[in-house]
Parts: C-alpha cells; structure tokens; sequence
C-alpha cells in the first residue's frame, strides 16, 4: 500500500509502473502493492460492455470497482416522451433475454392503472410465454457459466436447446428474442396452431436434456471444486443488497414475485419457490438448474387448457392517458424483480419513469461477494449473478 | 518389419560419393532441417484441423467445411491470412524480448522433436540420454512464455505468464517422474534402446499398475505443461482474455499456436514411446505366429497411431472438462501427483529389483 490513499493510486492508474521497488523494500524484504486491471468494457466474461475495474494483489481480488454507462441509452428519459404503447416497445432492450417479462410489466401496470381486466386466455399466454423465456433465458445462462469456467462445450448445447424455444416464438410473435408480444390489455396476436403441440414437444425433449446438463457441469469434480463455497452471499446481505432472483434466492431470501404477488396466471399454478441455504456459487447454480425444472412444471399445468376469450381488451383506446398518480408493478424476471414505477400527470406519456432492473442491484454484491477471492472465482461469480449489461444501464 | 536406416544409408552413400565430405555434411543437415520444417508445418495444420473437427463433433457443429474438400484447407488459408496480418508491436513493449519470445518456444518445440524416434530407424538424434534430453528442452519453452508475457507490458500477459511459470515448472516434475518408472525398468534413458525392450509387450502391459498408473499422472502432467485445457491458466480466455499472447498479432502469434501444437505432438510421441512402445508393434511374449502378423503393419504407422490415441484423449480431456483454478492446479501437482509419483517409483524399483515383471 505504501501509504498512499486509494484515489491517489487510482490516479496512477494507466502508467506501466504497477510493480515498483524502492530501497526500503530491499532491507525490509519485498513488499508488494495492489494493482489495477481493467476488466472490460471489452472482455469475453462481462458479456456485454461491462468494465470492471480490479484491485488485484498478485491473482486475488482486493476490490471490484463495476463503471458503468458503456450502453446506456436512457430509456427512462425516452420513456417521458413516449406513449405508453411505445413504452412496451422500448423495455425490450433492457433485459434481452427476459423481453417479455419486461414488456409484461409495462402492460400490467397500465392495465392496473386503467383498472382494466385482460380474459383468462391472454393471462394464461403470457404466463406460457414468460416461463418459456425464463428457460431460454437459464439455458443461455447456463452455456456460458460453463464457457466462463472454461468449459467451452455446454455453450453450444444451452444454445442448442433454446434454440427451439426461440422458433416458437418466432411462430408466435414473429421474432425470435425482442418479441413485442404484449399489448396493453393483451396480446398481440393470438398463439400459433402449432403452438401448443410445438411447446409439448419441447417439454419432452428439454426433460430429457436437462440431466444432461449435470453430467457435463453440475456432477464434474472440476466443477464442483471451483464453485462449492465460493463467494458465499448471506441471507442478510442479499436483503440488504436487495439482491432478488434465482441469487438471492440461493442464499435463501424468498423474494419470487410470483408467489409473493401473483400476477397473470400465477396464482392457478402449483410451484415451488426454490429457496437454497448455502449460498455459494453452487447453489446459484444449482437454483437456476431446478428453476428450469418449476419452470417447464407451470408450462405443462397450463398448456392443455388454454381457455377461450379475447386477445385485446377492446376497452384499452388507443390512446392510452393513465389517471394522475403513481403506479408500481413488478415482475419475476429470470433475473429478478423488474419494478416499474410511473408517476403520470394524467397525459399521454409519462411525466416520470423509473425501472428497478434486477441486474443492477445484483451487480454491486460484486465487490462485497470477490474480496480475496481469486479471477477465476470472481469470473464464477459474475457467471451466476448472470448479468445482462443493458438491463444494468438501461 | 522395414527399417528406414537402409534408406537414410543409401542417400548418405549416394551423397558421399558425389560430394565432399565437408559439403555431405552441410547438405543432410539442410535436407533434415527442410524435412523437419515441413513436417512440423504439415502436422501442426492436421492436428490444427483434427482439432477443430473434434470439438465440433463434441459441441454438436460440423467444423471447417467451406475452405476445400470437407474443410481441408481451412488452417492453410488462416495460415496465409495470419502470415500477411501486420505485425503489431505494441509501444510500451520491450520490442526485443518482444520479438525474441516467439522464437524461444518455437526453437524448443523443434529442439523436442528431433530426438523422437518416428519408426523403425528414422530417427534424427539417437542419443543415449534422450529422455533427459526431451524433458529438458522442452523446458525451455516456459522462457519464451514468460518473457513474451513479460515483455508485451500488458498485466492480462503477465498474469498468464507467471501462471504458467508456476504451472509448468511444477508438472515438469511429475513428467519426468513418470517417464523414470519406465526407464527404472528399461534400464536405459535411450528411446531406441526402451523401444527395443518393449519387443515382448508394451510397457504398459508389462509394468502392472505402477507403470499404468505413472502413464495417467504423464497424461495429465503431459497436458499441464502443453497449456492445454482442463490446464489452460496461462490463456484462460474467459478470465485473461488470451493470457500470455494477449500482445501479439500475426505471425509471432501464429508461433505460439504452432509451437503448443508441437507440444502436443511432443508429449503425444514421448508417451506413446516410452509407455506404448513407440514403433514397437503389437506384440504378445512369445507367440510367434500373432507377432509376425502384427509385423506386417508398418513400424511408421504403428507409431502415428499410438500418437494419434493419446492426442484423442488429450483433445477429449480440453473439450470435456471446465478449467481449474491457479491454486487447485498446484494443489494437484504438489499435494497429490508428486507424492503418488514418488511412492509409484519406488514401488517401480522394487519391482524392477525383484524382477517381478514380465
């Protein structure tokens, strides 16, 4: 350390002298001194223009110092100007792999604000289609933790698997990842004849692969060495942290919004809340491997009986002016809770929007979760917060 | 079985009756240094090609398919485009350690590969303390790895470097620990000479588990000192972006590629010499007939097939398993490996002494 404050050496950082030698170090015995690297905005494991900044001593971690900005395209400011149709349409380049629970959380919190009703048919589509992104999202999720770990081949089979969820959406919705399916009061279009027989066949097929995903990753010795009692996150810090999701609920903090506050379809559905104890890389892991499981369980409960009814609500005008107030919703993502928070001014477009995005409350456990861990843990641990950059910067 | 040894005899006669003494010399050296670049260059770009059509066989791809038949020609044209790419010498560099790193591994890779026995009689240097001698070069290649990350002034470099400085140096150890068992029963460090005792089965048939268990810690030291995955630290791309040759472009970094290919082969060849008995064919004690079929089958091919056996393990270990950390790396080497190598090689000698092999 040598004494000199932390943002002074922060200064220095960029000049080539990171190791540096004075005489005293030669009588007292080598002392060494923190270093810093830039992790980003450009690296294979931010997965997007993530920069991190690391104190490192030798390969352990003192500080992680997350810079943020690199993608932001303020949409919330976008969001003042815009319609509340247009809205929708701007929260799918948040969290791109959770498209449609975000646009999903949009469409609740103006039908709640118009105090509109959607049909049970329309509630149990988005239901189907927001667990189906949840499994596409965990299978991306799940091919590059192992590619992080340096496992390079369970990336081509998470993307083998989502593929086919993405050609059911294509189906569907016409696009395959930003899908715009939901309108305020319902959906855009109603399913695909194949739909239903499409998502069967996935189901049976995916239950077959998912132990496939253990025998290559979760039952490797190699695995279970670098991620078991990693980066362990308490209970008391993941509150604190306000850390949701499949990680905060590994460190066992219930947080599902579905079942805390059950939306769309979530209150006819049985299914378990997958809360682990440890904490640890594992278990983040692990908690997103059995949310696969829940996941593929509601799509089975609801796809057989679709019911009937209308797509749109057809007392949503075109128009959308929500009454003047404040209105919150929030949505389980696969990464978390979404909030969305408007004040109206009881005009067209907002006068006030702020997302509560899962990904950034996440990212600042960061610093507390990698201290003297070493890159490679703190690589893991990054893999199983499973950050989506533009959901931290929106 | 055909011996190479009267081919390489007739050339130096035709040579020593047309040219001087002096100038025979100069020409079969320059003959063996052209081969020797033109098989090396071959091998790495089938092994490259091998390589990749391996990991997309696991990864459910199908490979380089576009550049000639079925891909063929797909490494020879990133060949070219590598050998045309600027070569980038970054400001802050050390622009001569810089330059000289690339060198140092390539020349260590070759200095490796000309003391391995390819068949029957062709065979660069036959010398009598070849084991030591393999082990030894191919140490140097960790220099051209430390200073090339030292001297690129990048940390990503140095971290990589310094990685597989610790990581190299360690599982060093525990391959030449393991050759040792079979040498303790050869009784010679000549390759020629432990190809020769291996005429009456292959070592690893004839040495029970000891020398069963001495060709895994050489697999898996094998595969820590190529840099190769489950061991690759000292690249690790998903942390240090490309580890040690973060710094280079082009043809210097094409150099690095080749000489860890030529590793591969290296350690390939030196197990399957030492511990499938190199050239030696298949041979069971004493039944003559099954021996003589077995002799029909070139000594060249037996040798490439044995080398191509353990790089498919080599290849299935990198696209299988995740990579392990910096600290569990030397854990396994000094906690685990090292001790079972030691007792493994006493209870070599022991065995070896009593002669209780076969």
């Amino acid at each position: 350390m040598g004494g000199t404050s932390f943002e002074k050496r922060l200064c220095r950082y960029g000049k080539h002298d990171f190791i540096m030698i004075e005489e005293s170090t030669i009588k007292e015995g080598i002392k060494t001194q923190e270093y810093f690297v830039n992790m980003g905005p450009q690296h294979p494991s931010t997965h997007g223009v993530l920069r991190l900044m690391l104190e490192l001593d030798g390969e352990n971690v003192k500080k992680v110092i997350p810079h943020i900005g690199y993608i932001h395209r303020s949409i919330e400011k976008m969001c003042e100007k815009d319609s509340y149709r247009q809205i929708v349409h701007l929260t799918d380049r948040m969290d791109y792999l959770s498209a449609h629970m975000n646009n999903e959380a949009v469409c609740l919190l103006v039908e709640n604000g118009l105090e509109i009703e959607v049909s049970d048919r329309v509630k149990v589509i988005r239901t189907i289609m927001s667990e189906l992104t949840r499994l596409a999202s965990h299978q991306l999720w799940w091919g590059v933790m192992g590619m992080d770990l340096g496992a390079l081949t369970s990336f081509l089979y998470g993307f083998r698997d989502r593929e086919l969820i993405n050609d059911i959406f294509e189906e569907t919705c016409g696009a395959r990842l930003t899908m715009n399916y939901n309108v305020p009061g319902g959906v855009m279009f109603d399913i695909h004849p194949n739909f239903q027989q499409k998502v069967k066949d996935f189901i049976k097929h995916f239950k077959t692969k998912l132990p496939e995903y253990d025998d290559l990753l979760s039952n490797n010795v190699i695995f279970r060495q670098r991620t078991e009692g990693i980066g362990v996150l308490t209970k008391e810090d993941a509150i604190s942290y306000g850390i949701t999701g499949p990680t905060g609920r590994a460190s066992g903090f219930s947080n599902d919004i579905r079942k805390h506050k059950p939306y769309s379809a979530y209150d006819r559905v049985e299914f378990k809340e997958i809360l682990m104890e440890t904490g640890d890389t594992f278990s983040r892991y692990k908690a997103r491997i059995l949310e696969m499981w829940e996941s593929m369980s509601i799509i089975e409960q609801l796809i057989d009986n679709i019911p009937e009814g209308e797509i749109q609500s057809s007392a949503v005008k075109a128009v959308i002016k929500l009454p003047k107030g404040e209105y919150y919703q929030s949505v389980e993502t696969a990464r978390g809770e979404l909030g969305v928070y408007v004040v109206s001014d009881g005009l067209k477009s907002p006068y006030r929007v702020k997302f509560r995005s899962p990904g950034f409350s996440n990212l600042f456990i960061l610093d507390h979760l990698a201290h003297d861990y070493k890159i490679a843990d703190l690589v893991a641990m990054m893999s199983t917060i499973d950050l989506v950059v533009p959901d931290i910067d929106r | 079985m055909y011996n190479f040894s009267s081919l390489t005899q007739s050339i130096h006669d035709y040579l020593a009756s047309t040219l001087s003494p002096e100038l025979t010399s100069v020409v079969e050296w320059t003959l063996i240094g052209v081969l020797l670049i033109a098989f090396v260059a071959l091998s790495v770009m089938g092994l490259v090609y091998i390589e990749r059509k391996v990991a997309a066989f696991f990864q459910l791809r199908l490979g380089p398919n576009r550049v000639g038949k079925w891909g063929l020609l797909q490494t020879l044209a990133d060949f070219l485009k590598l050998l045309m790419k600027e070569h980038i010498t970054a400001r802050a560099a050390d622009k001569f350690l810089f330059n000289l790193a690339p060198f140092i591994i390539v020349i260590a890779a070759f200095l490796a590969i000309g003391a391995i026995p390819f068949a029957l009689g062709l065979h660069i240097m036959d010398i009598n303390i070849g084991v030591f001698y393999i082990s030894a070069v191919s140490s140097i290649g960790v220099l051209g790895i430390l200073i090339g990350g030292w001297a690129g002034n990048n940390k990503y470099s140095l971290i990589g470097a310094l990685r597989s400085g610790a990581q190299i140096v360690s599982y060093e150890i525990s391959a030449m620990l393991s050759l040792l068992a079979v040498v303790v029963l050869a009784g010679d460090l000549q390759l020629s000479a432990i190809i020769e005792s291996q005429a009456d089965g292959w070592w690893i048939f004839k040495g029970h588990i000891p020398v069963f268990i001495a060709f895994i810690i050489f697999l898996i030291a094998g595969t820590a000192e190529t840099n190769r995955g489950p061991f690759d630290l000292a690249e690790a791309e998903s942390e240090l972006t490309a580890g040690f040759h973060t710094e280079y472009s082009g043809i210097k970094f094409a150099m690095f590629f080749l000489a860890e290919y030529v590793n591969l082969f290296i350690i390939a060849a030196v197990g399957a010499t030492v511990f499938l008995g190199g050239w030696m064919p298949f041979h069971i004690g004493n039944w003559e007939a099954f021996n003589t079929v077995m002799d029909f089958i070139p000594t060249i091919i037996w040798f490439f097939m044995k080398v191509g056996f353990i790089i498919g393990i080599i290849m299935w270990f990198k696209w299988t398993f995740p990579r392990l950390r910096i600290d569990q790396i030397l854990v396994l080497e000094w906690k685990y490996l090292l001790p079972i190598n030691l007792v493994n090689l006493l209870v070599v000698a022991f065995i070896a002494m009593m002669g209780w092999y076969f």
